[in-house]
């Protein structure tokens, strides 16, 4: 009970800052008179996405789509290439090697070749998706499988357990905190890389309401698609940290929430 | 002696480590019996080998020289019929205490149905009954340890190996876990290797105390203690009690070890 309070606390108090932000931006735009095609007050936003809720609806449930897809693939490919890379050590060389000269070119550059490859429909944002979000999901999984207490793999070879065992039973679970960390940030960087699809071709999604809006001068719609965008990427990011609570009540940072740290959120 | 008295044969045992700067001799030519339901403590000053030893014995790490059997059999594998408990307890934090317990069956492919009962006897002996469904995280180190003491004896192991497994407890649990060490000891009397580097427990616990030198690690003396049992705690501070440490403490001045002026 108490520690439903202190979490919803937090979600409170962040709902009264947002409140604030926005008020004092409604009263700027009208006290200063900005033009809305160089920034809409939030009413204008609102007014906007009401005008087409259908509209908007439709485009963002194509990007949440694309994100999840995405997200889902990148945590089960990860993971699979983490074992791989933990277990062998040819998988070790040839995938850290790919892993690390793909990581090094920025993954945006790359997503115009992907439109070439695989044409301008759902393939290619997905696959943005993926690539970009499979690299924190690789990195967290192989730490959390290699960060074992030897002595723990000791107790499980002096019963002879096999080395899948080991995997299932000790390496696996010991991994998971590591792995939704991993996660956190994939999922962000999914929502990112379908949004760079999006831009690159296209005629349906958040991303693509973004570049006709800019190009139409239509700004108050470009920030409808971006206050979406926002809820989207606060939604998922807080579907995983609830799957984590709920996964792992075990894990020392799920043991008090007075114990939580604020989680630093990449971008690229 | 008799074959039965030779359930564990240790011959000329060497264990070389390779290191960046060169090879490392951990353990030099040793040589020991243990038999069938006797208590051996291992006792010597960090860096000996105690610990190597015991993971040699294991199969955990391979030997460089000499050979170890149990019961007639040379070791090449982790045998079949042995317990480990280690310093650290290494419970797993996403398992209950039960489920830890039942962990050393499910590694066996051994039925968990079957064992339940088994660790749950097993948690009543060493008063954990009541948190079998708790997590490690909410008992204390020494409940903790107990628990990983019935975690190897649940598969009711012949032998069982214990490296410092109280090292890491405060005095006064240290003397509670000797006690119910004793007591599980004298009522199924397994054959058991502990390891320890304090005196103390080593001389209050064992049938024969194995004293340790190092640089390389080798045997320096072996010596049986003729306490009766049960021994109460109050027997450490008995006069026949004083001559054993006062004897191993002699030779650790011998060795260097302790600079006692």
């Amino acid at each position: 009970m108490s520690a439903w309070w202190d979490r919803s606390e937090r979600m409170r108090s962040v709902l009264v800052v947002l409140a604030v932000m926005l008020a004092v931006w409604e009263v700027l735009c009208w006290a200063l008179a900005i033009r809305p095609f160089i920034l809409p007050a939030p009413s204008a936003v609102i007014k906007d996405f009401l005008s087409a809720p259908a509209y908007f609806m439709k485009h963002s449930g194509y990007t949440l789509l694309i994100t999840f897809v995405g997200f889902i693939v990148a945590v089960i490919g990860g993971i699979a290439c983490a074992v791989g890379i933990v277990y062998s050590k040819f998988l070790d060389r040839v995938l850290s090697a790919m892993l690390v000269s793909l990581n090094a070119v920025p993954k945006v550059a790359l997503a115009p070749l992907f439109v070439i490859w695989l044409g301008t429909g759902t393939e290619p944002k997905i696959a943005i998706s993926i690539m970009i979000a499979i690299f924190p999901i690789v990195i967290d999984t192989v730490l959390g499988l290699k960060s074992v207490d030897p002595e723990m793999i000791n107790l499980a070879k002096s019963c002879r357990a096999s080395s899948f065992k080991i995997l299932l039973k000790i390496r696996f679970p010991n991994a998971l905190p590591s792995i939704f960390a991993g996660m956190k940030v994939a999922i962000s960087f999914a929502l990112v890389g379908a949004i760079v699809g999006e831009f690159v071709a296209g005629s349906i999604g958040l991303g693509h309401i973004i570049l006709l809006s800019q190009g139409n001068f239509d700004t108050p719609r470009v920030f409808v698609a971006l206050m979406l965008l926002a809820l989207l990427g606060t939604i998922l990011f807080y579907m995983v940290d609830v799957a984590e609570s709920l996964l792992l009540p075990w894990h020392v940072s799920q043991r008090s929430v007075h114990g939580d740290v604020p989680v630093v959120q990449g971008g690229l | 002696m008799a074959d039965a008295d030779k359930y564990i044969r240790i011959e000329r045992l060497d264990k070389t480590y390779a290191s960046p700067r060169g090879p490392v001799k951990a353990l030099e030519g040793i040589s020991l019996d243990i038999a069938q339901h006797e208590f051996v403590s291992v006792l010597g000053p960090s860096g000996c080998g105690k610990s190597t030893l015991l993971k040699c014995l294991a199969a955990l790490e391979g030997i460089t020289g000499g050979s170890i059997s149990i019961g007639g059999v040379t070791v090449a594998g982790p045998p079949d019929n042995m317990g480990i408990v280690f310093q650290r307890d290494v419970l797993l934090d996403w398992r209950t205490i039960l489920d830890n317990v039942l962990v050393t069956a499910e590694f066996r492919n051994l039925s968990r149905a079957q064992y339940e009962p088994r660790a749950m006897q097993l948690l009543k002996l060493f008063g954990l009954e009541e948190f079998a469904r708790r997590f490690p995280w909410e008992l204390s180190g020494g409940m903790r340890q107990r628990a990983s003491i019935c975690r190897a004896l649940l598969v009711d192991p012949e032998l069982l190996l214990m490296d410092e497994p109280f090292g890491a407890l405060d005095a006064m649990t240290r003397d509670e876990l000797n006690l119910e060490l004793q007591r599980m000891w004298t009522e199924n009397r397994k054959t058991v290797l502990f390891i320890t580097h304090s005196i103390t427990e080593a001389v209050y616990l064992s049938d024969r105390v194995v004293v340790m030198s190092r640089n390389p690690g080798r045997i320096a003396e072996i010596i049986s203690v003729d306490l009766p049992r049960p021994r109460a705690l109050s027997v450490r501070e008995t006069p026949e009690f004083g001559r054993y440490t006062a004897h191993i403490r002699e030779l650790f001045t011998v060795m260097g070890v302790l600079k006692d002026s």
